[in-house]
C-alpha cells in the first residue's frame, strides 16, 4: 500500500464518529467578525496605513503626481545609492528625474549582482491600512520576489487613496492566490535576542513608502 | 514521532534541575513577561478578537472533521499548480524523501527556514548522516545550531539565551561553519543581528535548495503560506533552484478567503504584532520567478493517532502562535527543555505525548506539567481547551484504555508509578459505595487526627513534598448534619 493510501486510509477510520451529513463548510464557519475595523473615510484611511508603517519603521514620503519623480530622485540620491534595480512595467516617467545607473531585473541575473545593486524601486499591488503592510503580487511594475529582497534599499510607490484598503479581509478579497504574494510590514526585523526588536536582518534595512496622490490613476 | 531528545529524564527530574538555574530563570521571566504585556495590548486593539477566535477554531475542527477531503483536494490544486506531492507515513519516511529529493539535485547543502515539522522529524540530522549540511537561517536556530544547544520555545527557539551568551557563541563557532564573526563583536543585538546577516548572506546567495515548512496550505488554491520577520524565509523561499516544504497534513485550511482569520489572529498571538514584517504565499510555481521546482511532503508522524481521539484531536487545530507558552507558570520556570520535546510549554504537554504515545518516561509525565490554572485556553487563538485535554491525557495515563497507535485500535495498560494513584481510586470506589465503611472511616479518621503525621509514607512522599496535607475536622460532616438537624438547631 501506498503512504498515501495509509494515511488516507488511517484518516477515515480515525474519522468514524463524522456523520455523513455533517455540517457543511458554509454553515460550519461563523463569520461574526468584521470585515474592517471601524468606518473611516478614505483620507482618514490614508492616514492610518500612514500611521501604521511608521510604527514599523518604515520612512513614509508624500507627493501628488508631478512631484513623484523629483521624490524619489532626492530618496536615491539621500540614500547615497549607485545603482537602481528597475521592474520591467515601472513606469518611465517616475525615474526620470534621477541619473542613477538602471540595472534592469533580468531572469538571468544571479543573487550575486542582486547584492550589488543599493537600491530597488517598485508599485505595490495594494496596501492595507489596519496592519500597515503593502502588498506585492509580482506585476511587471514590481518584478520578481527577489528584487526587493536582496538590495538593502527599497522604494515602494503606494497610490492613495485607490490602492489602499483598510483590513486583511478587503485584501484578500482583491489579491489573486495564484500569483506569489509578498506582504510587507516595515523592514526586516528580528526580536530573537531577548525581545528587543532589531531593523533588518535579511531583507532590505530600509523600507520608503511614498504616498502619491493625483496623476491619471494608472501611475 | 522521532523528535525525543534522547535521554530526557521525566518532567518533574528535568523541571527540578532546570529550576535551579538561575540565569535561565531570569531569562525566561525576562521574555514571558515582556510579551505577554504586548499580545494583551495587540489583541485589545481588535474588537471582534472572541468572534475570530471562533471563525479559527470552526475553520480547522471542520477541516479536521473532513480531513481525508481536503487533502485530496489540496494534491490535486498543488498538482495542477506545478508542484510534485509525496506522502509521509512517519519521520524516518519524511527524511528518507527529503533526502531523495536533495540528493536528485546533485547537492550537498540546503537553507532551511524554522520550521516545527522538520525539527520533530530531525530533518537536520537525517541530512547530516547523509552528508548533506543543513544551515538554519531563522537567527535564533542559528544560535541554537552553533550552540549545538536544542530548541526551548516555538517562537524564539534561544529565548534561554542572553545577548552575552549569543556574543560567545558566535565569536567561537562562527567560523566553523562559514564566514567568521567579525573582530570584537559585542553583544548588543544590532551587532549581533548584524554578525548574522553577514554569515548567512554568503549562504542564501549560494544556496540552490531550500527547505520550508508552512504556516497554512489552502486546499482550494493549494496555496502555502509562510510568516515570519527577519526575511530569511524570503530568501530560503525565493532564491534556491528547487524547494521542499514539509508540513503537516493538519496544516490545511478550505479556502483562500480562510487565511483572514488567521493573519489576523496569529501574528497578534505569537509576536504580538498587528502583522508579520513578512508573509509569503506560493501556489505551485511561476515562471522565471522563484523556485523552478516545487515539492510539498506531508506528513503524518502520529497526527491521525491524534485525530482519532475524540477529546485530543482538538490539539490539532494549533497554529504554532506560542501564546501558551508565554502565559504559563510552569513553563516559566521550568523552561523549554525540561519538556523534552520541540513543542513545549501547555501545548507540548498535550501534544507530544499524543503524536509519540505515552510509553515513555517523559511522554507519560508531560501531562502532569502542569497546575491546570487554565490561561493557556484563555490566550489560545483557536480556543483548544488544554486544560480538558491535559486532564483526558492523565486518565490514559493513570487508567490505561483504548487508543489508536500506528493507525491500529491497542487497548492501553496503565503506565507503571501509578499504583498509589489507582490502588487510591480503588479504595475510594469500594469506600463510596459502602455508606456503613465510610462513616466509620470518617469517625475513625475524625477522631485520630491529632497523630497525623504532616508527610505521607510511602509513595505518597514526594506528593506530600510540596504539598500540605488537607487537616481534617474534629467531627465528619454527616454526623454534624444530622446532631444538628442540618445546621438549624444549634447552628454550630
Amino acid at each position: 500500500m501506498s503512504s498515501r493510501d495509509l494515511i488516507l486510509g488511517r484518516v477515515r477510520r480515525a474519522l468514524a464518529d463524522v456523520r455523513r451529513d455533517d455540517t457543511p463548510y458554509e454553515q460550519a464557519v461563523p463569520r461574526g467578525y468584521l470585515r474592517e475595523h471601524g468606518e473611516l473615510a478614505p483620507a482618514e484611511t490614508v492616514e492610518l496605513l500612514a500611521e501604521n508603517l511608521a510604527d514599523y519603521r518604515a520612512l513614509v514620503h508624500r507627493a501628488d503626481a508631478d512631484g513623484l519623480a523629483e521624490m524619489i530622485a532626492g530618496l536615491l540620491h539621500a540614500h547615497g545609492s549607485k545603482t537602481v534595480l528597475v521592474p520591467p512595467g515601472l513606469r518611465e516617467e517616475w525615474l526620470s528625474a534621477t541619473d542613477l545607473a538602471r540595472v534592469p531585473d533580468r531572469g538571468e541575473s544571479t543573487a550575486h549582482e542582486l547584492d550589488r545593486v543599493d537600491s530597488v524601486v517598485t508599485a505595490c499591488a495594494l496596501a492595507i491600512a489596519e496592519t500597515g503592510t503593502i502588498v506585492l503580487d509580482g506585476s511587471p511594475d514590481q518584478g520578481r520576489r527577489r528584487i526587493t529582497l536582496v538590495p538593502d534599499h527599497h522604494i515602494c510607490v503606494v497610490r492613495v487613496p485607490d490602492q489602499v484598503v483598510s483590513s486583511v479581509p478587503q485584501a484578500l478579497e482583491l489579491l489573486d492566490p495564484t500569483r506569489p504574494l509578498t506582504w510587507i510590514s516595515g523592514p526586516s526585523a528580528t526580536s530573537d535576542i531577548e525581545l528587543d526588536r532589531v531593523e533588518g536582518v535579511h531583507g532590505p534595512r530600509t523600507l520608503e513608502v511614498v504616498l502619491v496622490t493625483g496623476g491619471d490613476g494608472q501611475g | 514521532m522521532s523528535g525525543t531528545f534522547v535521554g530526557m529524564p521525566a518532567f518533574p527530574k528535568a523541571a527540578h534541575e532546570a529550576v535551579h538555574n538561575t540565569t535561565l530563570r531570569g531569562n525566561l521571566r525576562h521574555a514571558t513577561h515582556t510579551i505577554r504585556a504586548k499580545r494583551a495590548t495587540a489583541v485589545a486593539e481588535v474588537s471582534d478578537w472572541a468572534e475570530l477566535r471562533e471563525a479559527g477554531k470552526q475553520i480547522k475542527d471542520h477541516t479536521l472533521r473532513h480531513l481525508d477531503r481536503y487533502l485530496e483536494q489540496l494534491e490535486e490544486s498543488v498538482t495542477a499548480a506545478g508542484g510534485t506531492v509525496h506522502w509521509a507515513a512517519d519521520a524516518d519516511e519524511a527524511n528518507r524523501i527529503v533526502t531523495y529529493l536533495v540528493k536528485a539535485t546533485g547537492e550537498s547543502e540546503v537553507v532551511k527556514v524554522k520550521s516545527m515539522a522538520t525539527q520533530e522529524i530531525g530533518l537536520n540530522e537525517a541530512l547530516e548522516a547523509e552528508g548533506i549540511h543543513a544551515y538554519e537561517t531563522d537567527l535564533a536556530e542559528l544560535i541554537v545550531q552553533l550552540g549545538k544547544d536544542r530548541p526551548s520555545h516555538i517562537l524564539v527557539p534561544a529565548i534561554h539565551r542572553n545577548r552575552g551568551e549569543i556574543r560567545d557563541i558566535f565569536t567561537r563557532e562562527m567560523s566553523e561553519w562559514g564566514r567568521p564573526a567579525p573582530e570584537g563583536l559585542t553583544d548588543t543585538p544590532a551587532e549581533l543581528a548584524e554578525a548574522a546577516r553577514l554569515h548567512l548572506r554568503e549562504k542564501f546567495l549560494r544556496a540552490k535548495v531550500g527547505v520550508s515548512g508552512a504556516n497554512f496550505m489552502v486546499a482550494e488554491t493549494g496555496t502555502l503560506v509562510v510568516v515570519e520577520s527577519e526575511g530569511n524565509g524570503r530568501m530560503c523561499l525565493t532564491l534556491p533552484e528547487t524547494l521542499i516544504s514539509v508540513v503537516g497534513i493538519e496544516k490545511i485550511v478550505p479556502t483562500w478567503q480562510d487565511l483572514e482569520v488567521f493573519l489576523q489572529t496569529l501574528p497578534r498571538s505569537s509576536t504580538a504584532e498587528r502583522m508579520n514584517p513578512y508573509t509569503s504565499t506560493w501556489t505551485g510555481t511561476t515562471d522565471e520567478d522563484g523556485p523552478q521546482n516545487f515539492h510539498l511532503v506531508l506528513i503524518d508522524n502520529g497526527r491521525t493517532d491524534t485525530l482519532a481521539d475524540e477529546v485530543g484531536r482538538q490539539a490539532l487545530r494549533c497554529i504554532r502562535c506560542s501564546a501558551c507558552l508565554n502565559v504559563c507558570p510552569v513553563y516559566e520556570r521550568a523552561g523549554g527543555h525540561a519538556y523534552g520535546s520541540v513543542y513545549p510549554g501547555p501545548i507540548g504537554a498535550i501534544l507530544s505525548p499524543q503524536l509519540r504515545g505515552t510509553g515513555s518516561e517523559i511522554d507519560s509525565s508531560l501531562p502532569y506539567a502542569s497546575s491546570l490554572c487554565g490561561a493557556c485556553y484563555e490566550v489560545c487563538p483557536v480556543a483548544i481547551d488544554i486544560p480538558e485535554v491535559l486532564v483526558h491525557l492523565r486518565e490514559r495515563v493513570a487508567q490505561g484504555g483504548p487508543v489508536t497507535e500506528n493507525g491500529n485500535k491497542v487497548v492501553l495498560k496503565p503506565a507503571k508509578g501509578h499504583g498509589a494513584e489507582r490502588a487510591a481510586m480503588r479504595a475510594a470506589r469500594w469506600a463510596f459505595s459502602r455508606p456503613g465503611a465510610l462513616r466509620t472511616g470518617q469517625r475513625l479518621a475524625s477522631r485520630s487526627r491529632r497523630f497525623h503525621p504532616r508527610t505521607l509514607p510511602g509513595p505518597g512522599k514526594a506528593w506530600s513534598a510540596s504539598r500540605d496535607l488537607p487537616a481534617l475536622p474534629p467531627e465528619p460532616f454527616r454526623d454534624w448534619w444530622q446532631r444538628t438537624n442540618g445546621g438549624k438547631d444549634t447552628g454550630k
